[in-house]
Order: structure tokens, then sequence, then C-alpha cells
């Protein structure tokens, strides 16, 4: 009933609307005014200038009062540079765009349709041309060079000392592998992968023996860290944004992001004021029906030695799923064994021969 | 001269005379169906293009009710959306993806490019260049029904159950070539590539004629320097959609061999399902590579008419030459040459070697040099104009205004370490959508209020013109420009909801205020339909030439025929931008007035044409006789 009576008024509201339109279209044809240009003419060039101060007013107070509400906190030391270059760009377009926003209205205001008056015939200006084709073309050459040095520092290879943290996108959630002691990923194969073993380890390889999982991702302060980023199933994109750090996974493939995260968790609680912060990492690469829901969680710690200190906390992947010492080749149990701390005297899970992996 | 006079149909149809007959005598299905008349196909582009943007419009506001409004009960919209709504009233969030994708798709090819190349390139490069109809009117008349066999089947997978292609409008493999990893990349995708190849054949038989019909069917003195901009802008959209949409067909046929076929173009280790697939060697990469390489000149397919429409409409209304009639062209060029060299930029933080990034960084900010020149082009034909604000030229204000607006967040993210924080957020989102999304939609609408009186004898109401342009124009910019601040905060897009994170919980208020502009912004196009179909019957009677314009096609009658001209093609005598020339009695001077009936606004070098001009009648006319 109510669905109704709305669409009959939405009917009415029509019918009037409809109706207004024909009498002001008779009354037009009644007065019979054939005019060139309609006498509205110069409303539209004052719409347009209440138009132009209104939205920049409107911009301006809303970029200086909410300031802090759209802009994150930066916490990595090539965040600073991108942030800084970001306000570079901002100022320099702002100014431009200000200017060229201001004279555009003016202009349609200021010459607008005249009956006594004449356009100007001007069809160009060799100058007027040569000037404004040169001077962004400098403004831009600028902002690319700075950009450019920033991108292939950004992009350059991460130093040996990197700690090096695997990242690993699927539908719809996000692990992450680090290298145990050793700060060597070991091999995988995806089709190893199964329930338990969802890094698909290659367990032949002695670097994964020291290799544990975290849902959490744990990041040392001051030290720089090598993002390897691959993913299971579709694309995915590993998004930090207190880091201004983004680079896709993609399937098949290893990507890498090297940064240096500038503020542990326990700062960033206090610059913003609040106890309950943590910093997130979010999927921007369209993956599916989760893709909205593919939150990871960030922990930075306040030091390296923090960082270690947890590191060395951590149990192997192997020490969690014995079981799968039986893939291990028989020469390398021993160091299997040593590797991921397991003590030797769980050894009697090793009953059966080794199972030979067979990879297609 | 008088005596050698063409009929209009045997320059068209001189080899078929059968078909000849139809044309004076057609029937229905002759005349406005399967007609062979560039006019009337430009017509059903533009028909079949609007119905498409209602639809677009239509399902992006039913995506931003549930990102403006995502505790609102949507449970009324049961009798459309049917199972896509979830039991609490609440859009499906893969149907919200499949929303997004589709609105994205629609909106990019079937409205601004075929429903914007494909109504003005067709209505306007015969009556424009001064030629009966186009090259192929056959192969005109197949361009169009391609389109529309692939707009049914686009439609068709709206309504199938596992929903259409959901996988983005760019369709990136692995998650497009599984089903997998999404319903709808099951039926949905199928459907959703084969519409595509079938558009893509459309988009190629246009531009084979539009290209075709500049370089040789250009009337007498129809030189290309004295060429409207509409038309360069007309060539220069078909070249490139010559050059690049093949691109596309291949990467949709290697992914449709992906999908169907078990070939490995895309597709490497993939665990997926529980259940490792066999897939190996294939990269997601060249996707992205194959399409992106069409991907970014069709900004440039959607932008360039959009762009010369603007040109024409502006320098109409300004009465004033376009300032830079060379460097117009000029940018043109040089934006469609570019076009081809800046795609990877779409893709500097998907894997791809980061030198490659540095270069197209470098590249795509070169292409913001031409635009920028456009736009101070534009802005300087305002200047000292005496400008009439007709519903075209509000548009095309509009348009320039996004242009600028959305053009300069550009050259953020062009920069490959800014667009590292900055990639795949609503600041991308407010980017693209206002500088090619609104701007072009702008120059399509323009274009409509301006060359109406020629499709259909009749005028718009400027009325209800400004009523729509208004509501239009401050709702373009409510609905876009807040997104900047959402994404400059890192708000990703495609996002269905964003309550899951901490970082994400704010601009809820924002999110409402885009959602309802939104709403405001698609209302507002019911005014402009209404206006479209009441104004095609009970408009009022065009004059021939109601905007005091140059270009050949007002020279027309009002309702012009196949073949355009009853009698001879007007032969052009000069370039089409001579407004308020001075001496000159009126404010314009058409295309076709020879400067010797003019010689008191003639500039000295133009009086020499004059001689020309007597040389060329004797030329054309042993021309004649030598047919």
């Amino acid at each position: 009933m109510l669905t109704l009576i709305i669409v009959v008024g939405i009917l009415l509201v029509l019918g009037i609307l409809f109706l207004i339109f024909r009498i002001g279209n008779l009354v037009g044809l009644v007065k019979g005014k054939e005019e060139d240009v309609a006498e509205s003419n110069s409303v539209h060039a004052y719409l347009f200038i209440l138009f132009m101060i209104a939205s920049l007013v409107g911009f301006f107070w809303y970029s200086y009062a909410h300031f802090d509400s759209y802009t994150l906190p930066v916490a990595s030391e090539h965040g600073e540079l991108t942030d800084y270059l970001f306000w570079v760009t901002m100022a320099v377009t702002v100014v431009a765009f200000v200017l060229i926003f201001v004279v555009m209205f003016w202009f349609t205001f200021k010459y607008r349709y005249d009956k006594n008056r004449k356009a100007d015939f001007v069809a160009d200006n060799h100058t007027l041309e040569i000037v404004w084709t040169v001077i962004p073309a400098i403004v831009l050459a600028l902002l690319i060079f700075s950009g450019l040095r920033a991108w292939n520092d950004i992009t350059d290879e991460a130093s040996k000392e990197a700690a090096v943290i695997e990242v690993i996108g699927q539908q719809f959630l996000w692990t992450a592998r680090y290298p145990g002691k050793d700060n060597l990923l070991g091999k995988h194969n995806y089709q190893l992968i199964d329930a338990s073993n969802e890094f698909g380890l290659d367990l032949r390889d002695q670097n994964t023996f020291d290799d544990f999982k975290s849902l959490e991702l744990h990041l040392p302060k001051g030290k720089e860290v090598k993002l390897v980023i691959r993913a299971k199933d579709v694309l995915h994109s590993v998004f930090l944004p207190h880091f201004r750090v983004k680079m896709d996974a993609v399937p098949g493939m290893h990507t890498t992001f090297k940064f240096v995260a500038t503020k542990s968790t326990a700062d960033m609680r206090s610059e913003t004021g609040n106890p309950n912060f943590n910093y997130e990492m979010a999927c921007t690469e369209i993956c599916g029906r989760g893709h909205f829901s593919m939150r990871f969680p960030v922990f930075v710690h306040d030091s390296v030695e923090d960082y270690e200190k947890w590191l060395y906390s951590q149990d192997a992947w192997l020490k969690q799923n014995p079981d799968y010492l039986k893939q291990v080749p028989a020469e390398l149990r021993e160091a299997a064994f040593v590797k991921a701390g397991i003590p030797l005297s769980s050894q009697e899970v090793l009953t059966a021969a080794p199972v030979s992996v067979t990879l297609n | 001269m008088a005596t050698i006079d063409i009929h209009p149909h045997t320059t068209t149809h001189h080899d078929d005379h059968a078909h000849e007959h139809e044309h004076h005598h057609g029937n229905f299905w002759t005349n406005y169906v399967f007609s062979e008349d560039h006019k009337v196909i430009a017509k059903q582009f533009l028909i079949t293009g609007m119905i498409w943007a209602l639809i677009g419009g239509v399902l992006s506001v039913l995506f931003r009710l549930q990102l403006g409004f995502p505790d609102a009960d949507l449970s009324w919209l049961k009798p459309i959306l049917g199972g896509w709504l979830t039991p609490e009233g609440k859009i499906d969030p893969e149907f919200y993806l499949a929303l997004v994708t589709m609105h994205g798709t629609i909106m990019v090819f079937f409205v601004l490019t075929a429903g914007l190349s494909g109504t003005f390139s067709n209505f306007l490069i015969p009556l424009q260049v001064g030629a009966r109809d186009m090259a192929s009117g056959f192969m005109n008349m197949l361009s169009y029904w391609f389109f529309f066999v692939s707009s049914v089947i686009m439609f068709i997978s709206l309504f199938i159950s596992t929903g259409p292609a959901s996988g983005g409008w760019v369709i990136y493999p692995p998650l497009s070539a599984l089903p997998q990893a999404m319903q709808g990349s099951g039926l949905g995708m199928t459907l959703w590539l084969v519409a595509m190849a079938i558009f893509i054949a459309s988009s190629l038989l246009g531009s084979i004629n539009y290209i075709s019909t500049v370089i040789n069917m250009r009337t007498k003195g129809m030189s290309f320097t004295r060429l409207p901009l509409t038309i360069w802008a007309f060539f220069f959209t078909a070249i490139i959609g010559i050059l690049s949409f093949p691109v596309l067909f291949a990467a949709a046929l290697l992914l449709i061999f992906d999908r169907s076929f078990g070939t490995s173009f895309y597709l490497s280790d993939i665990y997926i399902g529980g259940e490792a697939l066999p897939n190996q060697g294939g990269s997601p990469i060249l996707f992205q590579h194959l399409f992106w390489f069409l991907g970014h000149p069709e900004v440039y397919i959607v932008l360039l008419p959009a762009l010369g429409i603007t040109s024409e409409i502006i320098a109409t209304n300004s009465r004033k030459p376009i300032f830079g009639y060379k460097a117009m062209v000029g940018s043109m060029l040089f934006i469609a040459i570019l076009s081809f060299v800046v795609w990877a930029h779409h893709m500097f933080v998907t894997g791809m070697n980061p030198f490659l990034g540095s270069i197209f960084t470098l590249l795509t900010l070169i292409i913001a040099v031409p635009s920028a020149v456009k736009i101070f082009n534009y802005v300087t034909t305002l200047w000292k104009g005496n400008i009439r604000f007709t519903s075209a030229m509000l548009f095309s204000i509009g348009l320039v205004s996004f242009f600028l607006t959305g053009g300069i967040t550009g050259i953020f993210l062009g920069n490959s370490a800014i667009d590292i924080q900055l990639h795949d957020t609503y600041f991308v989102v407010a980017h693209f959508h206002l500088v090619m999304g609104s701007a072009s939609f702008f120059g399509m609408v323009a274009g409509v209020y301006h060359w109406f009186p020629k499709m259909f004898g009749r005028m718009l109401d400027e009325k209800l013109g400004y009523i729509h342009f208004w509501l239009t124009f401050v709702g373009v910019y409510l609905v876009f420009f807040p997104m900047h601040y959402i994404g400059i905060a890192g708000f990703p897009r495609r996002y269905y909801s964003w309550t899951n994170f901490e970082t994400f919980s704010g601009f809820a208020d924002l999110n409402m205020l885009v959602s309802a502009a939104a709403i405001l912004t698609l209302s507002a196009q019911f005014i402009f339909l209404f206006n479209f179909i009441y104004s095609i019957f009970r408009g009022k009677v065009a004059p021939a030439n109601p905007w005091n314009s140059n270009t050949l096609e007002w020279t027309t009658p009002r309702n012009p025929g196949h073949g355009n001209w009853p009698g001879e093609i007007p032969t052009v005598y000069r370039w089409p931008y001579d407004y308020s020339k001075p001496g000159a009695k009126d404010d314009f001077i058409p295309q076709h007035i020879p400067y010797s009936e003019t010689p008191e606004s003639n500039f000295p070098h133009e009086n020499e044409l004059i001689k020309l001009e007597l040389n060329n009648e004797t030329i054309k006319v042993e021309g004649k006789h030598g047919h």
C-alpha cells in the first residue's frame, strides 16, 4: 500500500512538472520572442562565477579543516620521500589548477554575450603558444626527475642484510613465511601444497627446515625489510598504507618490495594518541568475493633486538608438522632436526622409509 | 557548373541499381532498421548508447547505495535483484563486483566508445567533409549491427544465474580465467568475451570507414587544413582504434584459449579450490600488457571525439576562431602517437620490471604537455569572445573544467614513485572518472544538444537543457571530487565495505555525500531523456542554421535525405572558424562562401586565393567532363 502511494505520488509530481513545462512552452510561443541569444544568458555567467567561488572555498576549507582525516601518518623511510614528492606535486598542481580554473570561469563571465560587442578575431599567437608549451614541459621534467630518482632507489635491489619475509596471498587471506635464523627462504612448489603444507615447501631444500609461518606480519623498526610476494590462486596486491608500500602478488612469479619501517606500533600509538592503533595490510587488486576482507595485522617491533627475539621464539613449520619429516631426504634428516629445533627424542616419529616426493 | 548536376544517389550506389531503388521508396526496414544512411546509423548508435548509459548509470547507483548507505535495507530492490540480495537486504558482495565490472565495461565501451564515436563520427564525418555518405554504407550498417549483437549478448549476461563478468572491467586473469575463483568468471565471462570480440569487429568496421571517408571523400576545396577539429578528432580516434583494438582482440582470444582449451598463456602455478592446476609457464602480466596496449589508447578513443566536439562548440558559441587550430591538430596527433607508448603506467606496481616503470613515467608525463596545450587553447578561445551559453556550450565548458580537474591528478598518478601509494585507491577512481568518464560524457551530451537540430529537424528545449546541465555539473563534482580525499587516505577501490579495517574506518559522511550526489546526477539525466524524446516529436522546428555555424552540415536541408545535399555538394573555400571576422557583416562566414564574395573581410593573402577559386571552378568542370 505504501509503495502504491509513493508511486502515485511520484507520478503526480512528474505530471505537475510536465504541465509546468508545457505551460512554459506555450507562454514562450504566445510571447513570440525570437531572439538569437536567450535572456538568461548572463545568468549562466553569474552561476559560473558562483560555482567557481563556492567550489574553491569548499576545496580549501575541507582540505584544511579535515587534513588529519585524509592524511595517513607515514612510517617508512621511502614513504617520507614519496609523501614529500606528493605534496610538492600537490603545491605545483594546485597553483596551476586554481590559476586556470579562475581564469577560465572569469573569461566565461567577462566575455558573456553582449549584443553591442563583437568577438576579437584572434586565431593564434605563437609566442603565447610556445610559452605555455615550454613552461609545463619544464615543470613536468623537474617533477619527473625527482620522481624517477625516488623510484629507482625504492625499486633498487635490497641489501644482503635485509630481513627477508615472504607474503603469500590467497582467496581471501594472507600468510607470511619467515626464513628463520638463516634468513633464507626455502624452495617451494605449488604442486606440493596440501592442507598442512600451505606454502608448498619443498623439504628437499635445507633452507625450508627453519622457515615458519605467521598469521601476523612482524617487522623490525629501523632495519631494511625485503618482502617477497607471491599468490597462490589469483592476483592480489600487498598494500601497507602507513608504509606507502604496494606490490601485486602474482601467481607464478615473485615480486619484491623493500622498505624500512621508521615507527614501531608503540611509537604510532603514542603519535596518534590511539592506544588501540594497529598497522594493517590490505589487498588492493580485485580478487573475488572476499577482496574487501583480506586484512592482515601488522606489528612493528620497537627494535631489531625485539624483532629478533620474536623471530627466534617462533617454532619452525617443520617442528609443528613433524609428519612432514618423511619428505626430508634421509641424508638431510639430522640437519632438519637441528635447524627446525626438534628435540632428538622425537626421532621415532620417523619410522617409515623415506617417502620420495614426486613432482610432475 | 550548374549543368553538371550529380544525382545524389548515383554517387553512393552507382553500381547497384536495385538497391538504389529501395532508397527512393524504401520501407520501414530499409529506412530505419537496416539503413545504410550514415545519419540513421548514427541515430541508432546514439539511442543504443543512451540506453546503455542509463543501464550503466543505474548499476553505479546500486553499488553507491551499498557504499554510501551500508546499513540501509535494500529489500525493496528484491523485485529487480532477486537472489542477489542477501536475506538481510544487502547487496551480495560478489554481485557488488559484478555491478562495478559491468558499470565499467558498459560505460567505457558501449557508451563512450560506441555511443560517442559511433554516433558523432557517423553523423558528422560525411556531413562536415561534404560527402554523400560513408565510403562503404554497407560496412557501416554492419558496424552497427555487430554492435547491436554484441549489446544483446552483454545485456543477456546481466541476467544469467551465475551473474555477469565480475573480475573488474580490466578482466585480469587468473581471476577472469578460473570459474573456481568467482561465479562471474563462468558463463558471464564467456559472454563478456564473446560480446567484446564482436564489439571489436564493429569498432574496426566503423573505424576503417571513418578513415577512408575522411581521406577520400572530402568535397572540393576541403583540404586537411580546412577540416573542422571534430573531423580531425574522429580521424585520429579511428586510427588509434584500428591500431589498438586488434590487440585487445588477441588478448581476449588467448584468454578464451586459457579458459576453454587448456592453454597457459596467462596461467601458472595456481592452487585453487584444493587443487593444483596443471598450467605452468604463463604470465598474468602478459595479459596486462596486452590489455593496456588497448586500454590506454582507449582513454583517448573515448576522449578525443569529445574534445573535437567541444572545440567546434566552443568556437561557435564564443563567436571566435578556435585558438591555435594547428596547435590543436598537432596536440591531438602528438596525443594519438604517445597514447601507444604509455600503457604500462597502469602497471607500475604489478611486478613489472621497475626499469620499464621509469620509461613509462617519462613518456606518461610527456603526454601531459599536449593535454595542457589543449586546455590553454580552449581557455584562450573564450578570451575576448562573445559567449552564448547554449546548453551545448555549457556542457563544453563543463568538459574543459573536468578535463582540467581530472587531468591534473594524472601528474600524480603518472609519477611512479607517487603512484605506489595511490594506485588502485579512490584517487584513481576520481582521476579517470573526471578526466575520461565525465569529460567524455559531457562531450557526448554537448554534441547531442548541438547537433540535435540536424539529427531530428527540431530543437531540444534549452531551459530543460540548462537545468540538466547545472544539476549534472554540480552533481559530477560532488560525486568525484570527494573521492580524492578518500583516495589520499588510502581507501582501496572495488571494496564492498571498509569496516574490516581500522585504517579505512572513516569517511562514512563523504561516502554518503558521494552516493547522494550520484543519485541526484542520475535523476537529472531523466530530464534530458524526457527532453530528447519529447523534442523529437514536439520540439520547436529547427531553423537551417540554428547556431550560426560555419561547417557544412548546416548547408543541408532541415531533414537531409540519404545523400545529404539535394543538389550538388557545396565546395569549400575557407577554414571553418571564420567567426567575427573583422569587416564581415555577419559574425560568421560559412565554409562554402568563396573569398570572392567577401572582399570586405578578406585578409591580403586571402584575396590572392580568389584567383585560385576561379581556377578551381574551371578545373572542376574539366574534371567532371572527364568522367
